[in-house]
């Protein structure tokens, strides 16, 4: 028994962002795992001293670079409860219909990587093909394909006309139907299944006690989705939160893949629902007070407090995003493993590094 | 087992999935947000924009009419176009195209008096605030 | 706004934070805010069923914070990162990183506070305002 060792990252294929382990390895099993983080810090809450509160929406934005609009949306948010506005129920409705797009394009570049890091490369281009549908639908009605820029305080910038739903309408179902020709590959793959069935266990009492968000805890059997909170007309819609009860890669996988098309089913509600009307009002003042907001990000729950003094800058701009949250839950999973399984079950947790380290 | 047979046996006889870039160039939706450009006729050298930028990328001189905007710091977020009181900033729907160096863009312009129309924008937003 | 803070004495955290875990509540994360030069204000954040429970402590400048990462193991990233970002040291860390999670080990500043204490020989320590809010 030998110990050895091995520095896992912080470059790897198969990480989006970089990451870094010393893995601690006696023939090929991990005891010990020691994460370092660091990489892209930037300091963005930082930047909240200098930028006022109606540029840090931008600032806000690209503290993730795929899930952009759901930051953009839960600071809004946290900004409207602190200016006490209303903002119209028509506005309410498109957010909703961006930010479920926005899930569905970070839900399907998830799904191609995950697919890529056991070497299973065409099931990663076919996903991507279906994402850059997706894309085109954020380019042609926001004007940007990832970093969208619709939300500000008060309502969104863009509108959708009839003729715009009815394209995003078609759009979603040939989605719905490449995903349905695609399930049987990913889901009952004798060798995806050899590679992810029964690796990286997560049980439901230490997801609860780690603190786990999203995704990885409802795979888990956790039944949280800081969607049933009901923000932003969340609670016109008919919505359960998708639940697996075996912890392990291969539940994670599934419970990301039926997001996709809860997504697309929650599109369709909004887009039946939706009322006429404006899409934003003007708003005065300056942000006095301190509140807390959560929002669902594709990767878990998504938290931010934002603190305010009545003067154009905001005093304290604190974001806590679901990745962190789910790095602790990595230190108890990995030690056991074989040390060639690492990178399925890393990537299984969905890490987004810089929204970990802003 | 040969679940993804049928898949590759049809993309073989299909025509490319995937465009010939750079010689095929898809054609840009009509509300994207591309390269930024400013009519300089048009612009009162207010200096709004300056101020509202997120990214610091524009600097107006009011004295001398110049504009000068960092092509490179840029985001193209848009809201320089929806805030100039004078319509004179406005986004192509196609992006700005790389290029081998850092350029700004400098613009002079006429010096402008002050029309009525102007001065009369800074007080129809202070009653707006009164609602 | 209606949010449920309750303040804690520095003493009585560790024991606050073990009985709200026995009742159920998940961990979500802390939050540290620089009131001005001497004071300092941490918020914990608990949820239980979409519902969140919060309690604070103010600690002066220079005091060190019992660390609750022996009671909820996942607060030991966060509680390394307000150590690297704000100065503040926390007693009793599961794993502790010695301000080398963000920063590299020569740095001796505190990035996100505005007030940095300088020691002057001879003169002793004094509050120094940093040139963070500098107007675009």
């Amino acid at each position: 028994m030998s110990k050895t060792i091995v520095p896992f990252g912080p470059q790897h294929p198969v990480f989006p962002e970089p990451l870094h382990f010393k893995l601690t390895v006696e023939d090929e099993i991990i005891t010990e795992v020691f994460p370092a983080l660091g990489f892209v810090h930037r300091g963005l809450e930082g930047l909240a001293i200098r930028q006022d509160f109606q540029q840090m929406i931008q600032v806000v934005e690209r503290v993730c670079g795929i899930c952009s609009m759901i930051h953009a949306m839960c600071y809004c948010q946290g900004i409207e409860e602190l200016m006490e506005v209303e903002i119209p129920p028509r506005a309410k409705m498109l957010r909703i219909i961006w930010s479920e797009l926005h899930r569905m394009q970070s839900h399907l570049l998830w799904l191609g990587l995950f697919a890529d890091s056991f070497g299973f490369e065409s099931l990663f281009m076919q996903f991507w093909k279906i994402r850059e549908r997706v894309l085109d639908m954020n380019e042609a009605t926001t004007g940007n394909r990832v970093i969208v820029s619709v939300n500000v305080i008060g309502g969104v910038r863009r509108d959708l006309d009839d003729q715009q739903m009815k394209w995003i309408l078609s759009n979603l179902a040939w989605v719905e139907e490449e995903m349905g020709r695609l399930e049987t590959t990913l889901l009952s793959d004798y060798t995806v299944k050899k590679r992810t069935v029964g690796k990286g266990v997560l049980v439901k009492e230490k997801a609860f006690e780690l603190g786990t968000a999203g995704p990885t805890a409802r795979a888990s059997g956790l039944a949280q989705d800081m969607r049933m909170l009901g923000y932003a007309a969340f609670d016109q819609l008919d919505f359960e939160p998708v639940v697996q009860t075996d912890g392990d890669c291969f539940a994670r996988s599934k419970v990301r893949f039926q997001e996709v098309l809860q997504s697309i089913d929650l599109i369709r509600q909004a887009i039946a629902k939706i009322s006429q009307g404006e899409i934003c009002i003007k708003v005065k003042g300056k942000p006095e007070g301190e509140t807390f907001t959560r929002v669902e990000q594709p990767r878990g729950e998504l938290f931010y407090y934002i603190k305010a003094n009545g003067s154009k800058h905001l005093e304290r701009l604190r974001i806590r995003t679901p990745t962190f949250a789910n790095i602790p839950a990595l230190l108890s999973i990995l030690p056991g493993m074989w040390l060639s399984d690492v990178p399925v079950v890393v990537l299984s947790i969905d890490p987004c590094i810089s929204c970990t380290e802003r | 087992m040969f679940k993804m047979t049928p898949n590759v046996i049809r993309n073989l006889f299909r025509k490319k999935a995937t465009r010939r870039y750079p010689r095929e160039v898809r054609p840009t939706f009509e509300n994207a947000r591309g390269a930024l450009f400013n009519d300089i006729a048009k612009c009162t050298f207010c200096g709004i924009c300056a101020i509202k930028c997120p990214s610091q990328c524009i600097t107006v001189d009011k004295k001398t009419s110049m504009w000068v905007y960092d092509l490179f710091a840029c985001v193209f977020c848009g809201i320089c176009v929806e805030i100039c009181p004078a319509k004179s900033l406005h986004q192509q729907s196609k992006y700005r195209l790389p290029l081998p160096e850092r350029e700004t863009i400098t613009m002079k312009g006429e010096p402008k008096q002050k029309s009525e129309k102007t001065k009369k924008i800074p007080k129809e937003r202070n009653h707006d605030s009164k609602d | 706004m209606l949010h449920d803070v309750t303040c804690v004495s520095r003493e009585a955290l560790v024991g606050e934070v073990a009985k709200i875990k026995v009742q159920g509540y998940r961990f979500v994360t802390l939050s540290c805010v620089e009131r001005n030069e001497e004071n300092f204000d941490i918020f914990y954040h608990f949820d239980k069923n979409l519902s969140l429970k919060h309690f604070k402590i103010s600690i002066t400048r220079g005091l060190s914070v019992p660390s609750i990462s022996p009671v909820y193991f996942a607060a030991f990233l966060v509680e390394n990162e307000i150590q690297d970002l704000f100065g503040i040291t926390f007693e009793g860390l599961v794993v502790d990183y010695e301000r080398t999670l963000y920063l590299e080990p020569e740095i001796r500043s505190t990035p996100f506070c505005r007030y940095t204490v300088t020691e002057t020989p001879g003169v002793g320590k004094a509050a120094v305002v940093e040139s963070s809010t500098e107007d675009p």
